[in-house]
C-alpha cells in the first residue's frame, strides 16, 4: 500500500512538473519560432541561446505590482485564473505517457489513472475550464473583459459540439473503448488512426485550436477590439496563470491528438526495433524510447499549433461561429456517418 | 471511525454540502452567485452517482449540466447585466403565491417517492449496471426503442437550432 502511494505521488509530481516544464519552454519556443518565421533573431539575452528566458519571464511576472480592482468581486477575481490553471493541469491525468515497465521486479504503469471513461473526463474537465474565464471576465467589472469572457464561453461550448462528434467516430474506429490506454494500445498492431480517420483529425485539429483560444480563433483576447479581452484588469501572476494556462492547453491537447490519432507512444517498425535491441515487453528502455517517440510527436504538434498562430490572421466572429455551426458539424456528422460505413466494410461493426 | 465506514462518511458530506449549496442558490441576492452555486450543487450530486458506481452518469452529468447549460445560464444572465445585489422587495401576494407553489411541487415530490424504496436496485444484474459497458449493453437491448426516439428528438433539436441560426431560409 505504501509503495503504491509513493509511485503515485511520485507520477503525480513527474507529471506536473512535466507540464509546468514543457509550458514554460513553449513560451521560449513560440517567440523563437516566430521569430525565425519573421527573420528575426529572438530573445537571445538572457543564457545561451536565450535559454533562461522563460525563468526571466516567470521572475518578471512574479514580482510585478499587482492590482486588484476594488469594484471587482474579490474571490471570484481570484477565483478565475486558479479555476483555468486547476482544469488545465488536471487534463494530464489520463494520459498515457509510456508503455508499462518494470522498476525493481514490480510492472508499474506509466499513467496516472486508467479510467474507463477517460475521454469523457476529458471532455469534463475542458468544459469546467471554461468557467475560469467566464468568472474572471465577469468579476473585473469591466466591459471588454465582459465581451471577452461571452466571446470565449460561446466559441468553446459551440466547438465542443464538433469536436465531440469527431471523438465518437474515433470511438467507433478503435473499437468502442472510451480508456486513452486502450485507444493507444489497439494503434500498435495495426496502422494508426489517422488512416481510418483524415477527416475526423482535421476536425478535431480545428476545434483544439478553438478550444486552446490559439490563434486563429484568439478572438477572446482579441487586443485590437478588446483592449486584452478577459484578463484585461489582471495583473502580475494571475495575468501570467491565465497566459500559462494556455500554454499547458496546448501542451495537453497536442498529447490528446497525438495519443488519439497518431499512436502516442507506438511509431512505425517499433517491434521490429525492439527485437533487433534485444528488448523484452516491460523493460524500462521500451518504456523510454516510447516516451521518447510521443514527445516528438508532441513537439511537432506544438510547432504545427504555433506556425498556424503566426501565419493566419484572426477571423471576425460571426465567420467563427459560422466555421463552427455550419461547416464543422456537419462535417463532423457526415464524418460519423462515413466511419460506420467503413467499420462495418472492415467487420468491427456487427449487427 | 465512530462505526461509520468511509462510503457512509462520504455520503454524509456529499449529502449536506449538496443540501448547503442548494439552499445558497435560493437565498444568495446575486444572480451569478445563485448559478455559481448551483454549478456546485450539480458537482455533490455528481459524487453521489459515483458513490453508486455510475462513473458514466457522473461524467455525463458534469459535461451536460455543469459545462453546457449553466455555461449558457451565466452567459444570459452576465449579458443581461443583472448583477445588482439589491432585489426588488416582492409584494406579500407573490410571496404567499410563491410559498404555496413550492409547497405543492414539495408534496408532488414526496409523493412521487413514496414507495421507491422498495424497488429492487439491482435489477439488472449487478451493482455495476453503471458501468460504460454494462450501461450501453442494457440501452442496446432492452431500451433500444426509447432510447432510439430520444437521440431522433435530439437530432431535430440540433438540425432545428442550425436553421434558427440561418440568417434567411432559402
Amino acid at each position: 500500500m505504501l509503495t503504491f502511494i509513493i509511485y503515485k505521488l511520485i507520477i503525480c509530481v513527474a507529471v506536473f512538473g512535466l507540464s509546468l516544464a514543457v509550458a514554460a519552454y513553449s513560451t521560449l519556443w513560440e517567440r523563437k519560432l516566430s521569430a525565425l518565421l519573421q527573420d528575426r533573431v529572438g530573445p537571445d539575452r538572457a543564457g545561451p541561446f536565450g535559454l533562461l528566458q522563460p525563468l526571466a519571464d516567470g521572475g518578471k511576472m512574479f514580482f510585478k505590482e499587482e492590482i486588484i480592482p476594488n469594484v471587482s468581486n474579490k474571490f471570484l477575481f481570484i477565483l478565475g485564473p486558479s479555476l483555468v490553471m486547476l482544469t488545465a493541469l488536471m487534463t494530464g491525468a489520463v494520459i498515457p505517457w509510456a508503455k508499462d515497465a518494470y522498476v525493481a521486479g514490480k510492472l508499474y504503469s506509466m499513467q496516472i489513472t486508467d479510467i474507463n471513461i477517460g475521454i469523457l473526463y476529458l471532455f469534463g474537465v475542458v468544459s469546467v475550464g471554461v468557467y475560469g474565464i467566464m468568472i474572471g471576465g465577469w468579476a473585473s467589472n469591466n466591459k471588454y473583459a465582459l465581451l471577452g469572457s461571452m466571446r470565449a464561453s460561446s466559441q468553446m461550448i459551440s466547438y465542443e459540439i464538433a469536436m465531440g462528434i469527431a471523438v465518437i467516430a474515433l470511438i467507433i474506429t478503435s473499437g468502442g473503448t472510451l480508456s486513452l490506454r486502450e485507444i493507444v494500445e489497439q494503434q500498435d498492431a495495426g496502422f494508426a488512426n489517422i488512416v481510418w480517420q483524415p477527416l475526423g483529425f482535421i476536425i478535431f485539429f480545428v476545434c483544439a485550436l478553438a478550444e486552446t483560444n490559439r490563434a486563429p480563433f484568439d478572438l477572446p483576447e482579441c487586443e485590437a477590439e478588446l483592449v486584452g479581452g478577459y484578463h484585461t484588469e489582471y495583473s502580475s501572476m494571475k495575468l501570467g496563470l491565465f497566459l500559462f494556462a494556455e500554454y499547458i492547453n496546448m501542451f495537453i491537447s497536442s498529447a490528446v491528438m497525438a495519443a488519439f490519432y497518431f499512436g502516442g507512444y507506438n511509431f512505425p517498425f517499433a517491434h521490429e526495433l525492439y527485437d533487433a535491441m534485444g528488448l523484452a515487453d516491460g523493460s524500462k528502455w521500451i518504456a523510454l524510447i516510447g516516451f521518447g517517440a510521443y514527445f516528438t510527436k508532441i513537439f511537432l504538434f506544438i510547432s504545427v499549433f504555433m506556425w498556424i498562430r503566426w501565419t493566419l490572421p484572426r477571423f471576425r466572429y460571426d465567420q467563427l461561429m459560422n466555421l463552427g455551426w455550419r461547416i464543422l458539424l456537419p462535417l463532423s456528422l457526415l464524418n460519423l456517418a462515413i466511419t460506420v460505413v467503413v467499420e462495418f466494410f472492415r467487420g468491427h461493426i456487427t449487427f | 471511525m465512530l462505526g461509520y465506514t468511509i462510503t457512509q462518511w462520504l455520503f454524509g458530506i456529499l449529502s449536506f454540502l449538496s443540501i448547503m449549496f442548494a439552499l445558497m442558490v435560493v437565498f444568495s441576492r446575486n444572480p451569478v452567485n445563485s448559478v455559481l452555486y448551483l454549478v456546485l450543487t450539480f458537482f455533490c450530486i455528481a459524487g453521489h452517482y459515483l458513490l453508486l458506481n455510475a462513473q458514466f452518469l457522473a461524467v455525463v452529468h458534469i459535461v451536460v449540466y455543469a459545462g453546457a447549460i449553466m455555461v449558457l445560464f451565466l452567459f444570459v444572465i452576465m449579458l443581461m447585466d443583472l448583477n445588482h445585489d439589491n432585489e426588488p422587495q416582492k409584494t406579500w401576494v407573490t410571496k404567499i403565491i410563491a410559498g404555496i407553489a413550492g409547497g405543492m411541487l414539495l408534496c408532488v415530490l414526496v409523493g412521487s417517492l413514496k414507495g421507491s424504496e422498495q424497488l429492487g436496485i439491482s435489477q439488472y444484474g449487478s451493482s455495476q449496471i453503471g458501468m460504460v459497458k454494462n450501461l450501453g449493453k442494457v440501452l442496446f437491448s432492452e431500451f433500444l426503442f426509447p432510447f432510439e426516439i430520444a437521440s431522433i428528438l435530439l437530432l431535430a433539436a440540433l438540425v432545428g437550432s442550425i436553421m434558427i441560426g440561418k440568417k434567411e431560409i432559402k
